[in-house]
């Protein structure tokens, strides 16, 4: 009883949530690598990067800069929510496979 | 192979370190060997369990379920510690006397040991579920070795080490003071669970207060550095610390003085007077 409880008032904190975010945008993971490797975002704004990842492995999308640490499994999607930013570069990686997955967030 | 050493042993860190503290904690509990493996096996079942769901799990709440899921078991793991904080300080000097005065295999079994060990299981259960995932997509992504799985092992018995290294360094405080210091430890312990919890809920975009950075300490103690992490398991270090991240730690210790405070037994009983 609880427990629904629970999942019922986290069910509408997270519907809520949906019209928090200002701008979308979309990260693609395909062979250990993001596409696109560069996402330019407003600075000062709450963004929500959709990653999906099309590999089969998961991925685990990792920036201490921006405070992220997100496993996408493999053949599935995952929402990063960010911000808000100041002007600046903001390096991510994937952490399962750091040497290919590179890529970088800059806030203007 | 060395790469998922590190993966594995980095993930496996803050476990390793929670399960060092509460064994410390519990020195001289009958059965809480017990208690402490159960722990980890259903911790490590969860972590299989979660693995499987990973992709259920992340399309949740529109994307943000892997976020609301660790916020709410890192919350839970606040309470449990809150409630041994409070059982501590009622129990815990008669317990030292006890302690000292036979010996460290006395003490009873009454203390909600349920606590300590869900603590453990749900550490486990955090960390455990992104090794299985990357295990997996060893074997998924075709690029399986046991180079690979060796690997992994050390990493883990690494982790083990760190574990019985915590226990060893904090079991050769004398046994007056231990109760003390894993109580500060147990304090610490449950204000950065607190600080990264609000922060997941921010990431789920639960929360939208107070996320401006207040540093970034970054350049001279990089949290995702071995003593950066360390220190990040240990007393919830943050190399660029949120606004809310801050005041979830000062009020999660704030609460956790107040707990003991108040439920120390000559307070208590003069509140009753009163």
């Amino acid at each position: 009883m609880r427990g629904q409880l629970l999942a019922i008032v986290l069910a509408a904190l997270g519907m809520a949530s949906v019209h928090a975010v200002a701008q979308d945008f979309n990260l693609t993971i395909r062979n250990h690598k993001f596409e696109p490797q560069e996402i330019r975002v407003p600075a000062g704004k709450r963004v929500s990067i959709s990653v999906t990842n099309e590999d089969a492995s998961a991925e685990e999308f990792e920036s201490p800069s921006l405070k992220v640490e997100k496993v996408i499994p493999g053949k599935s999607k995952g929402v990063v929510r960010i911000g808000p930013l100041a002007p600046g570069r903001y390096e991510f990686f994937g952490d399962f496979h750091a040497d290919t997955a590179k890529g970088v967030v800059i806030a203007e | 192979m060395f790469g998922a050493l590190i993966i594995v042993f980095r993930e496996v860190i803050e476990a390793g370190l929670i399960i060092g503290i509460v064994l410390a904690a519990t020195r001289g509990v009958s059965g809480r060997g017990q208690w402490v493996a159960t722990g980890v096996l259903a911790g490590t079942l969860g972590a299989g369990i979660i693995a499987l769901f990973a992709e259920a799990i992340a399309n949740a709440f529109e994307g943000s379920g892997q976020e609301i899921l660790n916020a709410a078991v890192l919350g839970t793991a606040v309470v449990m510690l809150m409630w041994h904080a409070a059982w501590m300080a009622r129990h815990g000097r008669e317990m030292a006397v006890e302690m000292a005065a036979v010996g460290a295999a006395v003490s009873a079994g009454r203390r909600p040991m349920t606590a300590l060990a869900t603590v453990v299981g749900l550490a486990v259960l955090r960390e455990g579920a992104e090794v299985v995932l990357f295990l997996y997509g060893i074997f998924a992504g075709g690029t399986s070795s046991s180079s690979l799985f060796a690997g992994a092992a050390l990493g883990l018995a690494a982790g083990a080490a760190l574990t019985s290294l915590t226990y060893y360094g904090l079991v050769s405080i004398p046994a007056r003071h231990i109760f003390t210091v894993t109580a500060v430890l147990v304090a610490l312990l449950a204000a950065g669970m607190a600080a990264q919890a609000v922060q997941y809920l921010d990431a789920a975009g639960v929360i939208n207060v107070l996320s401006s950075q207040l540093w970034d300490s970054s350049p001279w103690l990089p949290q995702d550095g071995i003593v950066g992490r360390m220190l990040h398991a240990l007393i919830g270090y943050t190399d660029r610390p949120t606004e809310l991240q801050l005041v979830a730690y000062l009020a999660t210790l704030a609460a956790m003085a107040a707990l003991t405070w108040l439920s120390t037994p000559a307070r208590a009983a003069h509140a009753r007077i009163v």
